[in-house]
């Protein structure tokens, strides 16, 4: 059983969605018990990080979701999910993440005024090192991404895939059990798909 | 490299698809959640569903259409028509659409782009703009499907709506608008260079030089599309592959 985490933030049953019809289960929710329960935990989200990282606290989450990965739990972030994994971030004031991962969310600011904020499409994942979640996707494959930050990875071992937007865009990044994807897997057609499944495979 | 998006279009009255759409190869064409399969493994970057629909009734049956097809595709997927007040936006949302488009309401009330992009992200939050070229050669903004001119300049309501937290901008050119001789290239531009947000140019596809001009010239982000998708004249897989080798920077379908 997949939990996702349900702290009150965007459009979490698309995620569900794409479980489903992948044939794997899932349960939205933000109880203990379930995340205790379960087999892999995803962290998904949209919206601000402040609002996110104050509901996760207020649920009292941060030390059960701690407590999970360090027992070798896998984890997914999705998007402002991923951004949460990281050590803090600046999005308006400076907020402390959860630290599974170590680095900074950065607004972006880019010299090329062509290029727009949110960094909002589809992009192309460039590779940085193999691991069990890149199975049967390619280099050049796209994903759909929505976001205004980015992390700034303090190792770059930790980094998996990115996308270029005039910087190297941290795309999927993976410290030990806990993995993170800044684009929406599960609006990201056979791509994302194929992350999701290769995410729930980690440990079946 | 971000790449450009190919938009098909569908509108949607009583649950289901109005005609205007011939494929043979899709069993069922009027059925909203085949047609966005279909659209979706051809390789479309999203879906837009717009309910034609009046009444009440038929607006819960779009719902109802909305959450079948959340379902189905994993791509990201817009909807529009009827929406009046937030609590439109979070139903749309509720039923699984990722981004919600607002046009008629919003020049009636501006707040409600405000409002609902501080309660839900503007990532969320769409601003579909009806226009057509005034005799004072501005481009106004107008409604009721190209009945009523504001008056209000095209290019200043796309920027007000920018700074109120839309997060995208779809730009109808009525004048184009299904007479196939090509998206509007000036307005298109124009927008695109006043805003920081994307532009989604529609109105006027006819023939695949059409994208290749409005997402070049005319500096869009991405081209929405619904009689040349529906009616077969432009299959989504030869647009992109044509696109690709004019250095358009796109998404191609994943093969195998």
């Amino acid at each position: 059983m997949i939990c996702i985490i349900d702290y009150g933030v965007g459009n979490i049953k698309s995620v569900q969605n794409a479980f489903d019809r992948l044939g794997y289960e899932s349960k939205l929710s933000c109880r203990k018990e379930d995340i205790e329960a379960c087999s892999h935990i995803v962290l998904p989200g949209v919206g601000a990080f402040r609002d996110a990282v104050a509901n996760l606290q207020k649920s009292g989450l941060v030390d059960c979701l701690t407590e999970n990965v360090q027992r070798g739990k896998p984890l997914l972030g999705i998007c402002l999910g991923m951004q949460l994994l990281f050590t803090k971030s600046y999005e308006d004031g400076v907020y402390d993440g959860l630290d599974f991962i170590q680095g900074e969310i950065v607004p972006f600011q880019l010299q090329d005024a062509e290029k727009k904020v949110p960094h909002m499409g589809w992009n192309e994942l460039v590779c940085h090192r193999e691991n069990p979640i890149c199975r049967g996707v390619v280099e050049g494959e796209q994903v759909y991404f929505v976001h205004s930050y980015y992390a700034q990875m303090a190792n770059d071992a930790d980094l998996i895939y990115s996308a270029e937007y005039e910087i190297d865009v941290p795309a999927v990044v993976n410290h030990g059990n806990v993995y993170g994807m800044q684009f929406h897997p599960e609006k990201s057609s056979q791509t994302g798909e194929q992350l999701l499944k290769n995410f729930v495979e980690l440990i079946k | 490299m971000l790449s450009k998006r190919i938009i098909p279009c569908l509108d949607v009255r009583n649950g289901r698809v109005v005609k205007g759409v011939n494929f043979q190869n899709v069993a069922d064409v009027d059925d909203p959640v085949k047609l966005a399969r279909f659209y979706s493994e051809q390789g479309a970057d999203e879906l837009v569903f717009y309910d034609i629909t009046a009444s009440n009734e038929g607006r819960n049956i779009f719902l109802d259409v909305v959450e079948k097809v959340a379902k189905e595709i994993s791509i990201p997927f817009t909807v529009g028509g009827g929406i009046r007040e937030v609590e439109d936006f979070h139903k749309a949302l509720a039923a699984g659409a990722d981004k919600v488009s607002v046009n008629s309401a919003a020049v009636k009330n501006p707040q409600l782009i405000k409002e609902a992009s501080l309660k839900y992200g503007k990532q969320c939050v769409v601003l579909s703009i009806d226009c057509k070229k005034s005799r004072q050669g501005n481009w106004t903004v107008f409604l009721n499907g190209g009945r009523i001119d504001t008056g209000k300049d095209a290019i200043a309501w796309a920027k007000e709506g920018e700074a109120l937290g839309a997060g995208e901008i779809v730009l109808n050119s009525m004048d184009a608008d299904g007479v196939k001789t090509g998206f509007h290239i000036p307005i298109t531009k124009a927008i695109a260079e006043a805003v920081q947000v994307p532009v989604v140019a529609s109105g006027g596809a006819g023939t695949k030089e059409h994208f290749l001009e409005v997402l070049t010239t005319g500096k869009a982000d991405a081209a929405l599309a619904a009689s040349v998708f529906h009616f077969g004249e432009i299959l989504i897989p030869d647009l992109k592959e044509y696109l690709y080798n004019n250095e358009i920077a796109i998404r191609r379908v994943k093969h195998g």
